[in-house]
């Protein structure tokens, strides 16, 4: 049983606060951008995100309290920023000084400040995992902990489920992709904005976590490395060309030691990489034992926290 | 677009006698019980090895023929005997590559392909060495001046798919056009 404490509180915040329980865990502080719930016996879950959805703020308590809350593991789900990621990167480091864990649901961190991240940790008793960056409630990181990275040669996958839903749409329908995005954005599959999701960002990042994982320390990524191109400049022609070849259009991230890329390929219908919806699958290449594919949901709060809460249960016991 | 170099060319190279290589053959046959078998029967008893075959079932041509596409190896000098006994048995045999053009590949193009010239593409993807442009099609849904969409098939040298990729994206690049690249698996 750990005591977790959850800076950010959007779904996946929400979600790990409503499941944590079920894992066996206490949830003992809970910050939102406006205020924070602290209690080190342990908040009771259904009060905290009824005040959260009642008044906005989950306490009355300063944010920074959270941070000093008599916790085991920081769960950081705050949303994903690029460039110096804070303030997730902060949440992080301060944790890592109290010798505390960290489970990251915030992509930005490990993307963006990777080399930082591991430094911190060496110094620290905590150590910080981060799953729930990666495909969502597919062990994919779990993976290639398991089998080791220097024993992985290439992880390649749909890992955004806004685009897939897009081309998924585009190629079963006909329509175009304005039609099909204003569908998905009715449907709530797609933001306001979507530039995230279909110029092929959110997916980037996850390769980039990838790569910096797989290339063990002797490389850092950053967006930067990546070579990104996103789904908005594949027309309802091109599905249909693909589709008459037995073929359809993904958009897919590759990932190596040595290289990020992410764009709109060409995948036989037959492929494991050709799933449909909003659905992510990631293809594992070892060296030893051929490709391991691995679908699941990417996206979604107890998705999401369901990672999140599966690291939890990875980590060591803190001295 | 481009007719398979003739079998009976020497290979340019000259220097590997009559070691096997791999070729491969795309047939068309009736949807009729043992028609398969009645055609790789041949094959092996011209001595040619069977690597793989690529039964498209649900792929019925036009003329209500199953597409079949068969890689197999032998020693170049069986190849052409291989060939005209299939003819021999009446087995429609629609493309035979010499063993140089040993993978296929298929990409999509995307942007202005009219008003790029996509003959003018097409020759140059062909100019390489790498590559040679197998089929093309092109759909335009709105007209030569909106967005058009091209498939085309390539034929390359063996472990020569990255260098006719290359040629592809060099002159995409040049002309403003996207590339939908194939999926490069890693090799199995």
């Amino acid at each position: 049983m750990s005591r977790i404490a959850v800076v950010g509180c959007g779904a996946v915040g929400r979600s790990v606060v409503d499941l944590a329980g079920d894992h066996g865990h206490d949830v003992v502080a809970v910050a939102d951008s406006q205020g924070a719930a602290v209690d080190p016996a342990g908040l009771e879950a259904g009060a905290v995100l009824e005040r959260k959805a009642a008044e906005g703020a989950v306490g009355d308590a300063a944010p920074a309290n959270a941070l000093t809350a008599p916790y085991d593991v920081l769960v950081e789900a705050t949303p994903t920023t690029l460039g110096d990621a804070e303030p997730g990167f902060s949440h992080v480091a301060r944790a890592l000084d109290r010798d505390r864990h960290v489970v990251l649901a915030n992509k930005g961190p490990v993307a963006e400040r990777y080399a930082d991240v591991r430094e911190r940790e060496a110094a620290s008793r905590g150590s910080v995992l981060f799953e729930a960056t990666v495909g969502g409630a597919i062990p994919v990181l779990g993976t290639i902990d398991d089998y080791g990275p220097e024993r992985i040669t290439a992880v390649r996958g749909v890992l955004n489920g806004t685009a897939n839903f897009v081309l998924t749409r585009m190629a079963a329908e006909g329509l175009d992709y304005e039609h099909v995005l204003a569908e998905a954005q009715d449907m709530g599959v797609a933001e306001a904005d979507p530039s995230f999701d279909v110029e092929g960002t959110d997916a980037a990042l996850k390769c980039v976590i990838l790569a910096n994982v797989l290339a063990c320390g002797e490389r850092e990524f950053t967006l930067d490395d990546a070579t990104v191109a996103g789904i908005t400049r594949v027309p309802g022609s091109a599905l249909d060309l693909a589709a008459e070849d037995g073929r359809t259009v993904r958009l897919v991230g590759e990932a190596t030691a040595d290289e990020v890329r992410v764009g709109p390929r060409l995948v036989p219908d037959t492929s494991p990489l050709a799933v449909s919806g909003t659905r992510n699958v990631v293809q594992v290449e070892t060296t030893h034992a051929d490709g391991i594919d691995l679908s699941g949901r990417g996206a979604g709060g107890p998705e999401t926290a369901t990672a999140v809460l599966a690291d939890v249960g990875r980590l060591p016991p803190l001295e | 677009m481009t007719e398979p170099e003739a079998e009976t060319d020497p290979e340019p190279d000259g220097g590997r006698g009559d070691r096997p290589q791999a070729h491969t053959i795309r047939l068309e046959l009736a949807d009729e019980p043992g028609e398969l078998l009645s055609a790789l029967e041949p094959i092996a008893d011209e001595g040619g090895n069977l690597l793989s075959i690529f039964h498209e079932r649900g792929h019925i041509t036009p003329r209500g023929r199953i597409p079949v596409e068969v890689d197999l190896e032998c020693p170049p000098s069986r190849f052409e005997g291989i060939l005209e006994r299939l003819r021999d048995e009446g087995i429609n045999v629609v493309d035979a590559d010499a063993e140089r053009y040993g993978e296929h590949l298929t990409v999509l193009l995307v942007g202005d392909l009219v008003g790029t010239d996509i003959s003018d593409t097409v020759t140059r993807v062909e100019s390489s060495p790498a590559a040679t442009v197998e089929d093309l099609s092109l759909s335009a849904p709105g007209g030569p001046a909106e967005q058009a969409s091209a498939r085309l098939r390539l034929a390359t040298r063996a472990g020569a798919a990255d260098e006719a990729l290359g040629v592809v994206r060099t002159v995409a690049a040049e002309k403003g056009l996207s590339v939908v690249e194939p999926l490069t698996e890693v090799s199995r």
